[in-house]
């Protein structure tokens, strides 16, 4: 593995190509990218989403030399990109329904390498809910066949297209629409959670990552990674929702750093089945750091601090800090 | 060539003829045995280059085949019963979308209660899904109709399924005539696509339509069914001169010229009439049959014709809608309107019930003479319902429907309480 390149800026937020080699900039920072989900797309202001996409789909493009097709479940990025009669996709792309992408994607590959084309690459996508919930079952499926595709979920933590309702990847407390903090209620409860990434290392595919806009070199290097392996693979991506979140549209990359940096959201590589790299954090941020810009998470605070609450978020933080070795050596 | 052979292994040789170049499985029974003979085809190689996919349910059964179809392979399943309503959504997406797959439904009841035996509520509760529906009387019918569809479903862009009656044809041995390869070849040609995701020629499926729009993106669909209509029986006089069977078609008169009374039905049970129409015949009663092959188009027009003379019509069918009576009888007045012909519905053969010559003789024989309850349940066993009506008017929590009538014919446990 090629070693992975650190920004150590502070004070600034922006961590700029210009500080590196040619060879070793963004698909993005090149001319020749691949605007495989181009602009004059419907994305609100700030859309995680869409920019991981943007990221994760050149990049895999740039992998194939173009060679890939695309499924995409339904949610915000269908509907964002395809307003009739427009489409923002520069790729061969198919939307089906909701729960089927990754029955769609083992379709197209069957399809492609029934007619020999396996230098055609098949990439699927959706937001959680689309694979996290409805489209678990043929998520699993795809992955106990070991069937050669590239899934990745852009997580935002809800059902975002249709109004922010609850997803099972909603964190606790936090205000959906379907999880309204009234009375003496805290917002979605504090259930078991579902770590998809985990769920997918269970089923022993050759490659699964985690991984955030917040850091976009490794969210392509991890993409690149895994075009380059076949079978299944799996990459779970944390893409804040301002919309969602209640959060300023220019702080998305903030918070999806702090998500990192509190340990709420772990990076990681695993193959066949175990965890094989980690990116460990730098400087350890207290949860309420994460949890005070987001409006979700509002009721934590105000009229008076949950104390009770922000300890059990921070006790989840703490675990997967534990859990995941996120302070490490070089960290 | 002629071969003894079980229903479900026909389908599944006549399948591998056809060259899909996907299928997707999912085992419900009783269209289990396709899949399964298929599995053996593949990997003997006699299906050619042909990927077999065994997934994790009905809804990504045909969820793999919408993308294989959509990148341009032939892509086949099969299912029944509740497996069909498991992937309900994916039906109505693979004919918005426009795929030619082609899906064999091995009728079955649909539950609750839980029954495995064939009727026809499976496929009629998705009459309208878009696909185009082909039943299958025989076997034979069964074979030819598999390899018509994928020939119509390519021509039209339009899934195709082909249902055929659950057990009574897909388990029964017969004789069938096996088409041979050189003959499928010549009627079917590669699958030529009008739509593929093709890395040089990216395109997008599936994009959201909005009112602006949506109506004549239907009106479309609308119109490929009409068109179909015309197509279908081009396709069949094609099939003759290749195979030397007049399989196929939208409908198949049989002494129904003449006839003053008609009986219509769809699926196996139209040979059992048959054989009625001929008795009764004998008798002196002037009685015809029109079996409906393709139920969905609908040929309004050509079952208008063929029953233009008919003082009668009786429509057989093996499903219901509740509190209406017949599903297929809607379809057939249709094609009767403006006319004053009666037509009477029996509804036959739910969940299993063996449908017989006496109690059809009997039920057309009161419809000759005019006497018919529309709709009429054939031996519906009216003690047993009864019973339980009297007593769920007894208490309020009397129990479940199912179990109770179970006891009450002495299946199952004790007496009834």
């Amino acid at each position: 593995m090629s070693q992975r390149i650190k920004f150590y800026q502070t004070g600034t937020l922006t961590v700029g190509n210009r500080l590196l080699d040619a060879k070793d900039r963004t698909v993005q920072a090149t001319l020749d990218r691949g605007n495989s989900l181009t602009s004059g797309h419907r994305a609100c202001q700030g859309c995680g989403e869409a920019l991981g996409a943007r990221y994760v789909v050149d990049a895999a493009m740039r992998w194939a030399d173009n060679r890939v097709v695309a499924v995409n479940a339904t949610g915000c990025l269908e509907v964002f990109s395809t307003p009739y009669p427009e489409s923002s996709w520069q790729v061969p792309w198919i939307h089906s329904l909701f729960g089927n992408a990754p029955a769609v994607a083992t379709g197209v590959r069957a399809a492609l390498r029934a007619k020999g084309r396996t230098d055609v690459k098949v990439l699927a996508q959706g937001g959680d809910g689309g694979t996290v919930d409805i489209g678990f079952g043929c998520l699993s499926g795809m992955f106990e066949r070991n069937d050669d595709v590239l899934y990745v979920c852009y997580d935002n933590e809800a059902y975002m297209n249709t109004g922010v309702q609850r997803s099972s990847r909603t964190p606790p407390a936090a205000r959906t629409a379907t999880t309204p903090p009234v009375g003496n209620s805290s917002g979605n409860v504090f259930g078991q959670g579902k770590n998809a990434a985990l769920i997918a290392m269970a089923h022993n595919i050759p490659y699964v990552a985690t991984a955030s806009v917040a850091d976009l070199h490794d969210l392509e290097e991890k993409v690149t990674k895994a075009m380059g392996i076949d079978g299944a693979r799996y990459i779970h991506v944390h893409v804040p929702c301002p919309l969602g979140w209640g959060s300023p549209p220019h702080d998305t990359i903030r918070l999806a750093r702090l998500a990192v940096e509190t340990g709420l959201f772990a990076l990681f590589e695993a193959e066949d089945g175990e965890v094989s790299d980690v990116t460990h954090i730098r400087r350890r941020l207290p949860v309420e750091e994460y949890l005070k810009p987001q409006r979700r998470f509002a009721h934590l605070f105000r009229p008076q601090t949950d104390a009770d609450a922000i300890g059990q978020i921070q006790s989840i933080a703490d675990r997967n800090i534990e859990k995941f070795g996120l302070i490490g050596r070089n960290g | 060539m002629l071969k003894q052979i079980e229903g479900s292994f026909a389908v599944a040789e006549a399948i591998a003829l056809c060259r899909p170049e996907v299928i997707c499985a999912y085992p419900i029974t009783p269209q289990t045995h396709i899949v399964e003979r298929l599995s053996e085809l593949v990997r003997t190689g006699d299906v050619g280059n042909c990927q077999y996919i065994n997934v994790e349910s009905e809804f990504a059964a045909l969820s793999v085949a919408i993308g294989a179809s959509a990148a341009g392979a032939r892509a086949y399943t099969a299912t029944s019963s509740q497996g069909l309503l498991f992937m309900a959504e994916a039906v109505y997406n693979a004919s918005g979308l426009g795929l030619p797959i082609v899906m064999t439904i091995g009728n079955r009841a649909i539950g609750a209660p839980i029954n495995i035996w064939n009727d026809h509520s499976d496929s009629m509760a998705l009459r309208d899904a878009g696909w185009i529906q082909l039943y299958a009387e025989t076997n034979q019918d069964a074979v030819d109709l598999h390899i018509q569809a994928f020939r119509l479903a390519e021509q039209l862009s339009v899934p195709v399924m082909v249902c055929e009656d659950g057990f009574i044809l897909t388990h029964a041995c017969e004789q069938v005539d096996m088409p041979d390869s050189e003959q499928v070849d010549s009627y079917l040609p590669p699958f030529e696509p009008v739509q593929v995701l093709d890395p040089a020629e990216p395109i997008t499926m599936g994009a959201m339509v909005g009112p602006e729009a949506f109506t004549e993106v239907r009106y479309l669909a609308h119109h490929k069914h009409l068109r179909a209509i015309e197509v279908i029986p081009e396709l069949s006089t094609e099939f003759e001169h290749i195979f030397g069977r007049n399989t196929g078609g939208l409908i198949e008169p049989y002494r129904s010229e003449d006839a003053e009374t008609v009986i219509v039905a769809l699926g196996s049970v139209v040979g059992t009439i048959k054989d009625v129409v001929d008795e009764m015949r004998d008798e002196g009663v002037s009685l015809g049959a029109v079996k409906v092959v393709s139920f969905r188009p609908f040929p309004l027009l050509a079952l208008r014709e063929a029953l233009q003379n008919a003082k009668r019509v009786i429509v057989v069918e093996k499903c219901l809608a509740d509190g209406l009576g017949g599903i297929v009888v809607g379809s057939v007045r249709m094609s009767l309107r403006g006319t004053s012909t009666p037509v009477y519905t029996i509804i036959a053969g739910l969940g299993g019930r063996a449908i017989t010559k006496k109690s059809l003789r009997r039920a057309f024989n009161e419809a000759v003479a005019d006497r018919l309850e529309d709709p009429h349940f054939l031996d519906l066993d009216w003690k047993v319902i009864d019973h339980e009506l009297a007593r769920s008017q007894e208490k309020r929590r009397s129990g479940p429907i199912a179990e109770n009538i179970l006891r009450e014919l002495g299946l199952v446990g004790g007496k009834p309480v």
